[in-house]
C-alpha cells in the first residue's frame, strides 16, 4: 500500500461475553485487522483511554511497535479528543469496531466524529479492497450475506463488520515490547449518563401466541388447525412454459432474480 | 349469502307428523350433511330415528326416515371482518417512524415499532397533547399492501430513484427536511441490519440528539436500553430518537388507519461522497443456509439432479433439499431444510416435489413466499404455497432456465446497448 495512505484503527477495550473479562473486542480487533492490511506496520492504533490498561498489549501484539494512548477517565466523554487527534495527524482512513462491548455501546461515536469532521462514513465494511488516488473500493456486508460495493473519497470513517476478516492471534511478547505514547488531553464529563441507572440485563419474555378469539370453537380451531397460506394461486392448466413463467414473474417481482 | 341458520316452521311440523302426506317425501329429500361451525361433520342424535305409534322411539336403519330439521347447511366461510376506522383530525404531533421496508414489505419489527408508536400515544390519555398522528417514511418502491392494518395514520413515501440502493446521504437529507416540516415528537427507527441502525445514528448525529439505542422498554418518560453487548440495562429517560429492538411493541390488530399521504417539500440534492457500485455477486451457495434470501429446494420429486443443480446456479439461488433427498444421498446433510436440519429464513422458497410433510414445514415457518412445483395438487406444500405449479419438476424446471438464460443475455444485450 502506499505510504501516503494514513491508516488509524480505534480500539477499545472490549469484555467475554461469558466470563466478563476484559479481552480485546472483537469488532476492534477485526478493524486493526483490516487496517494491517492496508497500511502494514504504519498503522497507527489510538485508544482513548486508561494507558495502563494491559488489554491494549493484545491489540499491539498482534504486530505492531508502537501504539498511541490519548489519556482518558472513565466516562468521559472521548469525542473532542480523538475528533482533534484525527485532524492533527492527517488520518485518510480511520477504521473502528461497530459498538463497544462495554459502557452504552449506541455505535454512535462514528456517527458523531464523521459529523464533527464532515467526513463520509460507511458502516458495516467487509473488507476495503483498495486505496488509490484519493479514493477507496469498499465492500459493506449487507444481511444475508450479500456485499455492496461503495466507492468513497477520503478521508474517511469506516465501521468494520463481522463478516470482516478474523483478526490474528496476538503474540504476547511483541505486545509487551510495544512502545505506548501517552498523549493527555482535556476531559470533558458525559453529564447525561451520570443520569442513567445501570443494572445487569435482564432476561427478555419470549413472546406467546395469544389468539384473540370470542368463542370456544375459534380458540380450538386456532390450537389445532394447520396453518394455511392466504389461499395460493394453483395453476394446473397449461404448458410447462407458461408455467414456468408464471413462477418467473413471480421471482422477478420479488427481485431474486436481477 | 348469510351464515345464519333460519328455521322452516313448516319443514319442523311436517317432520314431526309422521301422517303428513309430504312426511316421507321431505324425509327423503334432507338426509344432507349438518357442518358444525368448525366444519366438522356433526350428528344430531336427537334426530336419529323416529317416535314410534307406541310411543317409543325407533331407530329406522333402512334409513328411510332419517332426515334434518335444519333445511340449511352451514357454510363455514371465513367472514371478512372489517377492522374499526381510527381517525386522526388535524393531529397536533406527529411520530415518525422509519420502517425497514425489505424487499419493499413492513417486517414483523416495523409492525412492532408501529404498534410502539400508538402506545405511546395512548399513554398520554386523552386531551389535546395526544391528537397525534403516526407517519411512516418509507424510501423506494414499496410493494406493502397493508399499512392501514399496521397502524400507519400518515404516510411519506419517497420513491424517487435518487432513493434507490444504497444511498444514506440522500436519505438524510430528506428525513431532515420531514424534521424540519413537522418537528416530529419523536423519531422511531428499527435498531436493525437492515439500514434502520445506520440511518437512525446519521440523523442523531446531524441533529445533535443523544439517541436511545438497542431500546426495548419505552414509555413516554422512560426507555430501558441494552448497553455493553446486551449484558446491561440502561434505565434513562426517553430521548426524541429511539432505535428499537425486535418485539419492544406489539403490533396493531384490532384497529385500521387511514393512510394519508404527507407531502415533503423539496428537499436538498447533496452531492453523493458515497458511489453505490452496486450488488456484488456471491456464491449463494457460500451463504449460510438459515441466512439465505432465495432458496432453491430439491424433494424426492427430483430426479434429474444434474439439471436441478444447474438451474441453481443460473438462478443465482442457495441448494436446499427435503430429509429424503439428503437421505438419498443426493445432497449434503447441511443442505436439510426442516425440523432436523435448517430454519431457513428465506424471502422466497422455491420447492420443487416436496409433499410438506410437517417436519419439513417447520423449518420453513419463517418463510416470505413459498412456490412450489408439484404433481399432486392435493400435498401440503400446495396448501402452503403462494404460488404452485402443478407439473412435473424436471420440464419446469428446463423451462425456467430456459427464460431466466434469456433474462440474463438480454440484460447482457442492452448494458453494452447502454455502453455503446
Ligand atoms: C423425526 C423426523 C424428523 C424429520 N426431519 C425432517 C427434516 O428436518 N426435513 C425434512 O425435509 N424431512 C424431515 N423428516 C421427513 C419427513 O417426514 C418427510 O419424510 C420428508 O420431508 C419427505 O420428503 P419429500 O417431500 O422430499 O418426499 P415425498 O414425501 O416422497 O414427496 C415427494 C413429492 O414430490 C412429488 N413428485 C414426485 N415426482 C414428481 C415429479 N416428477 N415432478 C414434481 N413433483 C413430483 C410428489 O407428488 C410428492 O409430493 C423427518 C421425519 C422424522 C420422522
Amino acid at each position: 500500500m502506499q505510504p501516503s495512505v494514513n491508516v488509524v484503527s480505534l480500539v477499545s477495550v472490549g469484555r467475554h461475553p461469558q466470563s466478563d473479562r476484559s479481552r480485546r473486542a472483537d469488532q476492534d480487533a477485526r478493524a486493526v485487522e483490516l487496517g494491517l492490511k492496508l497500511a502494514g506496520k504504519n498503522l497507527t492504533l489510538v485508544h482513548a483511554g486508561d494507558p495502563e490498561n494491559p488489554v491494549l498489549r493484545q491489540y499491539a501484539g498482534m504486530g505492531l511497535d508502537a501504539f498511541t494512548v490519548l489519556r482518558q477517565k472513565s466516562y468521559s466523554d472521548v469525542l473532542p479528543i480523538i475528533g482533534n487527534f484525527l485532524t492533527e495527524n492527517n488520518a485518510h482512513v480511520v477504521l473502528m469496531g461497530i459498538r463497544a462491548e462495554s459502557g452504552e455501546s449506541s455505535g454512535m461515536l462514528p456517527y458523531l466524529l464523521a459529523e464533527k469532521l464532515g467526513w463520509p462514513l460507511l458502516s458495516r465494511v467487509a473488507d476495503i479492497l483498495h486505496v488509490e488516488n484519493g479514493k477507496a473500493d469498499v465492500l459493506l456486508a449487507l444481511p444475508r450475506g450479500q456485499r455492496r460495493a461503495v466507492t468513497v473519497s477520503l478521508p474517511f470513517i469506516a465501521t468494520v463488520d463481522n463478516a470482516a476478516k478474523d483478526a490474528r492471534q496476538s503474540a504476547y511478547g511483541p505486545g509487551i515490547r510495544a512502545s505506548i505514547t501517552v498523549l493527555d488531553a482535556e476531559q470533558t464529563a458525559d453529564n447525561m449518563a451520570a443520569s442513567w441507572a445501570i443494572s445487569p440485563a435482564k432476561p427478555r419474555a419470549k413472546r406467546m401466541k395469544v389468539v384473540k378469539a370470542k368463542n370456544a370453537a375459534d380458540r380450538f380451531k386456532a390450537a389445532t388447525a394447520k396453518p394455511v397460506g392466504g389461499g395460493g394461486n394453483v395453476l394446473k392448466q397449461g404448458t410447462p412454459a407458461e408455467k414456468a413463467q408464471a413462477i418467473f414473474d413471480l421471482l422477478l417481482e420479488e427481485k431474486v432474480i436481477r | 349469502m348469510s351464515n345464519l341458520i333460519r328455521r322452516d316452521p313448516r319443514a319442523e311440523r311436517i317432520a314431526r307428523n309422521r301422517l303428513h302426506p309430504l312426511h316421507a317425501s321431505m324425509m327423503l329429500a334432507e338426509q344432507g350433511e349438518v357442518r358444525g361451525p368448525s366444519g366438522l361433520i356433526r350428528k344430531n342424535p336427537h334426530l336419529v330415528g323416529f317416535i314410534g305409534p307406541n310411543g317409543l322411539k325407533r331407530i329406522d336403519r333402512a334409513n328411510a326416515f332419517a332426515g334434518t330439521v335444519n333445511r340449511q347447511k352451514r357454510v363455514s366461510t371465513a367472514q371478512e371482518v372489517v377492522l374499526p376506522l381510527h381517525q386522526v383530525v388535524n393531529p397536533d404531533g406527529y411520530i415518525v417512524v422509519v420502517p425497514d421496508m425489505v424487499g419493499g414489505r413492513l417486517t414483523s419489527q416495523d409492525k412492532d415499532i408501529l404498534g410502539l408508536a400508538h402506545s405511546l400515544i395512548a399513554q398520554k390519555g386523552t386531551g389535546k397533547s395526544a391528537n397525534m398522528a403516526v407517519v411512516a417514511v418509507c424510501f423506494g418502491e414499496s410493494k406493502e399492501s397493508q399499512f392501514d392494518l399496521a397502524g400507519v395514520d400518515r404516510l411519506i413515501h419517497l420513491s424517487s430513484d435518487v432513493f434507490d440502493g444504497f444511498t444514506p446521504e440522500a436519505r438524510l437529507s430528506a428525513l431532515m427536511q420531514v424534521e424540519a416540516q413537522y418537528q416530529p415528537e419523536h423519531w422511531l427507527f428499527p435498531d436493525s441490519v437492515n439500514g434502520g441502525t445506520d440511518l437512525a445514528s446519521r440523523l442523531a448525529a446531524r441533529l445533535g440528539e443523544r439517541p436511545a439505542t438497542q431500546a426495548w422498554q419505552v414509555s413516554t418518560t422512560q426507555t430501558v436500553c441494552r448497553g455493553a453487548s446486551a449484558s446491561t440495562d440502561i434505565t434513562r429517560e426517553t430521548p426524541r430518537i429511539l432505535m428499537l429492538l425486535e418485539e419492544c411493541g406489539t403490533a396493531i390488530d384490532e384497529t385500521r388507519h387511514e393512510v394519508l399521504s404527507l407531502s415533503v417539500e423539496s428537499y436538498d440534492q447533496v452531492p453523493a461522497r458515497l458511489l453505490d457500485k452496486g450488488l456484488m455477486s456471491v456464491d449463494p451457495n457460500a451463504v449460510p443456509l438459515a441466512e439465505a434470501e432465495f432458496i432453491l429446494s430439491a424433494g424426492n420429486g427430483i430426479h434429474n439432479w444434474d439439471q436441478f443443480h444447474e438451474c441453481a446456479s443460473v438462478l443465482g439461488a442457495t441448494e436446499g433439499a427435503s430429509r429424503v433427498a439428503v437421505d438419498d444421498g443426493f445432497m449434503p446433510r447441511t443442505r436439510q431444510v426442516g425440523a432436523s436440519g435448517t430454519w431457513v429464513t428465506a424471502r422466497v422458497y422455491l420447492a420443487v416435489g416436496i409433499s410438506g410433510a410437517i417436519q419439513h414445514m417447520q423449518g420453513i415457518g419463517q418463510c416470505g413466499k413459498v412456490v412450489a412445483i408439484n404433481t399432486d395438487a392435493g400435498c401440503d406444500m400446495v396448501k402452503r404455497a403462494d404460488l404452485a405449479v402443478i407439473a412435473d419438476s424436471e420440464a419446469v424446471l428446463a423451462e425456467l432456465t430456459k427464460l431466466v438464460q434469456e433474462h440474463h443475455a438480454s440484460k447482457v444485450q442492452e448494458e453494452k446497448h447502454n455502453a455503446a
